[in-house]
């Protein structure tokens, strides 16, 4: 309570979220002659890096780690010819696109965002649906990695048909964790009254 | 097959994201109506296991790994719209948290993913099960679902990106084809094995599949079967011009033209034809040697416990 709002948080959810979509959109379809947005949106995206102070080491890994799917886009379209819009474009689309994404992830938090789906009346499972997968995730994938571990230690001959049979099981003992645990999150819910 | 931003035109973009909406819309009325709430927590559960199992690798090659994509696994476990509601929360939190599959695309990477793989999915293991009783039935069915869900799904990815111009259909069908014929053996191999692990533990929950009525399946199966017609119909039948598209490029156009003119006026059998025949017979082998291998993989597993009850009598 005591702690000063970041200058990230002073600015309302919806905005933020409204405003990355009709960029996003924006970018992904206006036409490559339109060099005038791309830049706008760029230099957007810059002043909000240091309005907001946005890190930018975790930003720039986060940009190198999903530029493959860029790079593979505009390769792509690259041995198309002349029809495609040229591989350019493609790439700076691409690019601007995820820039723009990653500065609306590191700005707004996934539960501010799901407020404002709340409001703006998104249906209710699917809100309830996104919030439950949002606080399961981290939970479930830990769980995934402890019991990948275990079964590293345990296995002495690592044969890949073993393996593939191990990770199967693995993976099956989470739908069943999860299903479990999803009972219990049920009971839980009821106890305090949900619905 | 995540679709990244700028890959899809405005029009392809607007058309699946009002059938994205339309059938998630459907499927979360469906929900309302007819889930009990206490399985409303298992959807969100269901969401973060899909994230979670795509962390478990699967290795193939040397250095190179599969992972799970889950639409007709999920189908399969949890019936049909909980399926398009829990991948649709996938793919969307995909979109929003990890930037992987643009915004645009949004709409599309929810029809491919969450729509058409699941119904193809289940479709394809309520029909074999049907053929093959049992467990067994069962985890061939899977094994076979799981393939041509990927195939499937490529293929109406392959349709839109033609639809948008980004990638000429000649180039994307069988690259998207090709791929995930293989990528599909993986995908139908590991849904399988996710599946016998369930069933083996916790029978129960195998069993308890909501089927969710045909009337429902029906619904989705025409709401895919429009998607398909929607972006691959039109090029099913523009086969040729994409063929002469290649002849060009590769500097023979000329001489192509002029004997595919010769060959229409001398035989019937027009370009499509042949192209769209040799097509067919590719998709059927792939098919075939694909539903060998779910019903060498269900044999082998639905064996396997017996072998190893009967060892350990013999040990003990």
């Amino acid at each position: 309570m005591s702690r000063p709002a970041l200058a990230s948080e002073r600015t309302p959810a919806g905005l933020k979220l409204g405003l990355a979509l009709v960029l996003a959109v924006g970018t992904a379809l206006a036409p490559t002659a339109w060099w005038w947005w791309h830049s706008a949106v760029a230099a957007l995206l810059l002043a909000s890096v240091f309005i907001y102070r946005i890190r930018i080491r975790p930003l720039l890994a986060k940009l190198l780690w999903f530029s493959p799917f860029v790079a593979g886009a505009a390769l792509a379209s690259a041995l198309q010819g002349p029809a495609s819009p040229g591989w350019r474009a493609v790439a700076q689309r691409g690019g601007l696109c995820l820039l723009i994404m990653l500065v609306l992830g590191a700005t707004t938090s996934f539960s501010a965002q799901l407020a404002v789906l709340r409001r703006m009346r998104v249906p209710a499972l699917l809100v309830t649906t996104l919030a439950l997968m949002y606080r399961y995730l981290q939970v479930l994938s830990d769980e995934a990695q402890r019991m990948h571990r275990a079964r590293a230690c345990r296995t002495f001959v690592p044969s890949r048909g073993r393996t593939w049979m191990v990770s199967g099981e693995i993976v099956g003992r989470l739908f069943i964790r999860a299903s479990e645990r999803a009972e219990r999150i049920y009971l839980a819910m009821a106890a305090r009254g949900w619905r | 097959m995540h679709l990244p931003d700028g890959f899809l035109d405005a029009k392809t973009a607007v058309v699946t994201a009002a059938v994205a909406a339309v059938g998630l819309g459907a499927a979360l009325r469906q929900l309302r109506r007819e889930l009990p709430p206490r399985r409303v927590p298992l959807l969100g559960l269901g969401a973060a296991f899909v994230f979670a199992a795509q962390m478990v690798n699967f290795p193939v090659a040397s250095g190179t790994s599969g992972h799970l994509v889950g639409g007709a696994l999920v189908a399969a476990l949890l019936g049909l719209p909980a399926a398009v509601v829990v991948v649709s929360t996938v793919v969307i939190a995909q979109c929003f948290l990890f930037a992987d599959g643009g915004v645009t695309a949004l709409g599309a990477n929810i029809f491919n993913m969450a729509m058409v793989a699941p119904v193809t999915g289940l479709l394809v293991y309520r029909a074999v099960q049907r053929i093959i009783p049992g467990l067994r039935g069962q985890i061939a069915a899977l094994a076979f679902a799981g393939w041509c869900s990927a195939v499937v799904a490529a293929v109406v990815c392959a349709g839109q990106l033609a639809w948008s111009g980004t990638v000429a259909w000649s180039v994307a069908f069988p690259a998207m084809a090709a791929i995930h014929m293989l990528i599909g053996l993986g995908e139908g191999a590991i849904s399988a094995l996710v599946f016998y692990a369930v069933a083996r533990t916790r029978p129960d929950i195998v069993g308890s599949t909501p089927a969710g009525g045909l009337r429902g399946i029906v619904g989705y199966g025409l709401l895919a079967a429009l998607g398909v017609a929607l972006f691959v119909a039109p090029f099913a039948c523009a086969w040729p011009d994409g063929l002469e598209a290649v002849a060009a490029k590769l500097g023979f156009a000329r001489q192509g033209a002029s004997s595919t003119a010769a060959w229409l006026a001398d035989y019937k059998l027009p370009g499509i034809a042949s192209g769209g025949l040799a097509t067919a017979v590719a998709g059927a082998a792939g098919a075939l040697i694909a539903f060998v291998l779910a019903l060498l993989l269900s044999r082998l597993l639905v064996r396997a416990p017996v072998e190893v009850g009967a060892k350990t009598e013999a040990d003990s």
